[in-house]
């Protein structure tokens, strides 16, 4: 891999080990998705390689649709290994809270936008929480850790991806989750216009296959009298 | 962090400000029910007080080919019906080893909530994970299950079996601290809801 400093952790994630580094005289960021020793073999390997692969074009393309994503230095296939372009911000999840409504709004709406950039293009994330986006000191927001993520232009994909986006809110923002989500929404109305209404509908639909929801306990009211 | 997993529930949750907020869940059926489909089709005969989709445990001991099925995760969330419906459809083809099918729908379907499980350590550093529901029995479920939390230095507890199922003392004990804590609702106005959303429900005795 070339001349590069020792590397120090960033992060354990669950699905990846994120390290810092100097490489070839640049700030990057390394991430390893190492062996789990909990799956079989085969299907460790199996999820590690595609996600490595995957990963790597999706955040390409997301370039292409105009959303902010750490350039790619390094695919090493093998050994599940990406290095990439050192991001200098912090994570959405750090400083939504500590903002003040307006600029929470305003982020919210921008990180709105970028969904439904990607959106457009077909492209799912796959993973949306505050955890993998980025604001950088120019205000820019990053979006990072594409390793769930999928191309696939169907209502429902779209759908999920936002649901989840809104499910993240809830658990991890619960003081501001609605506020957030909706001007997450606003944001995605902008650049979608049309399509973003059948997204919406797509996500309520998804919340009804649930077994807890609260439109099938309204329906279920009606059937149980006690 | 709760593990919760039964016939009716896959959900990761962990109490934050007054509440049990869903870190992950499943968008679609739950990992009893896959089991107890898939062991209903395969014709399984169900042992007293056990879940039938234990028969799956059983005989996924005997498995030594892992065949590849659908694996599906989405963010913290996770979709098991196409891994059923896959699952079943091999099950009928009869070209595999019913050891074989179940050993690789429990891989495939345990690995998908270890997953997201870890995922939900990983995000909330919580340093207890509590295993519990119908599915929580499964000694596979539980190998997996420690080894995650061992990586994120916690610690995995595992709910006793008669009362990790439905039972009257868990039902009883709720209303107990339910009462205690002022949580009172006139027998006129009771009901029945069996869809209550567990991060709907406020919690004013857990802290």
């Amino acid at each position: 891999m070339g001349e590069m400093t020792e590397r120090t952790l960033l992060k354990k994630g669950a699905e990846a080990s994120l390290y810092a580094a100097e490489w070839h005289g640049k700030s990057v960021v390394i991430k390893a998705r190492l062996p789990k020793k909990y799956r079989p073999e085969k299907l460790d390997k199996t999820i590690r390689t595609y996600r490595t692969v995957h990963e790597p074009q999706l955040m390409h393309e997301a370039k292409k649709a105009g959303v902010p994503t750490p350039i790619i230095y390094l695919v090493d296939v093998e050994n599940a290994i990406i290095i990439m372009e050192h991001i200098n911000g912090r994570q959405v999840k750090k400083l939504l809270e500590d903002l003040v409504a307006n600029e929470r709004e305003n982020l919210c709406v921008k990180i709105g936008e970028l969904i439904a950039k990607l959106h457009k293009n077909g492209i799912i994330h796959g993973d949306l929480t505050t955890s993998n986006m980025i604001l950088n000191d120019e205000g820019k927001v990053y979006l990072v850790d594409f390793g769930l993520g999928e191309k696939n232009a169907e209502l429902e994909a779209k759908g999920v991806d936002l649901h989840l986006m809104k499910r993240a809110l809830q658990s991890t923002h619960y003081q501001h989750a609605e506020e957030c989500f909706l001007a997450i929404v606003k944001g995605y109305n902008s650049v979608l216009e049309n399509e973003a209404k059948d997204v919406l509908d797509k996500i309520k639909e998804i919340e009804r296959r649930g077994r807890y929801v609260a439109e099938r306990k309204q329906e279920r009211q009606n059937e149980v009298s006690v | 962090m709760t593990l919760y997993v039964s016939g009716g529930n896959t959900i990761v949750s962990a109490f934050a400000s007054g509440r049990y907020r869903v870190f992950g869940e499943t968008l679609d059926i739950a990992l009893g029910n896959c089991l107890d489909v898939f062991a209903r089709e395969a014709g399984f005969k169900q042992r007293k007080g056990m879940p039938l989709g234990a028969a799956v445990e059983q005989s996924a001991v005997g498995g030594k080919t892992l065949i590849s099925l659908p694996y599906v995760v989405k963010g913290m969330d996770l979709s098991l019906s196409g891994l059923l419906t896959a699952a079943k459809s091999l099950l009928h083809e009869g070209k595999y080893k019913l050891e074989d099918l179940c050993y690789s729908l429990q891989e495939h379907a345990f690995s998908m909530v270890t997953e997201v499980t870890e995922r939900a350590l990983a995000h909330t550093e919580k340093k207890e994970l509590l295993l519990t529901g119908g599915v929580a029995a499964n000694k596979r479920l539980q190998l997996m299950l420690s080894a995650v939390a061992e990586e994120h230095e916690s610690k995995l507890n595992v709910v006793p079996r008669e009362f990790a199922m439905d039972n009257g003392a868990m039902i009883a004990w709720t209303g107990a601290l339910s009462y205690k804590h002022g949580c009172l609702t006139p027998i006129n106005e009771s009901h029945v809801n069996l869809r209550w959303r567990i991060d709907k429900v406020d919690v004013p005795w857990a802290k």
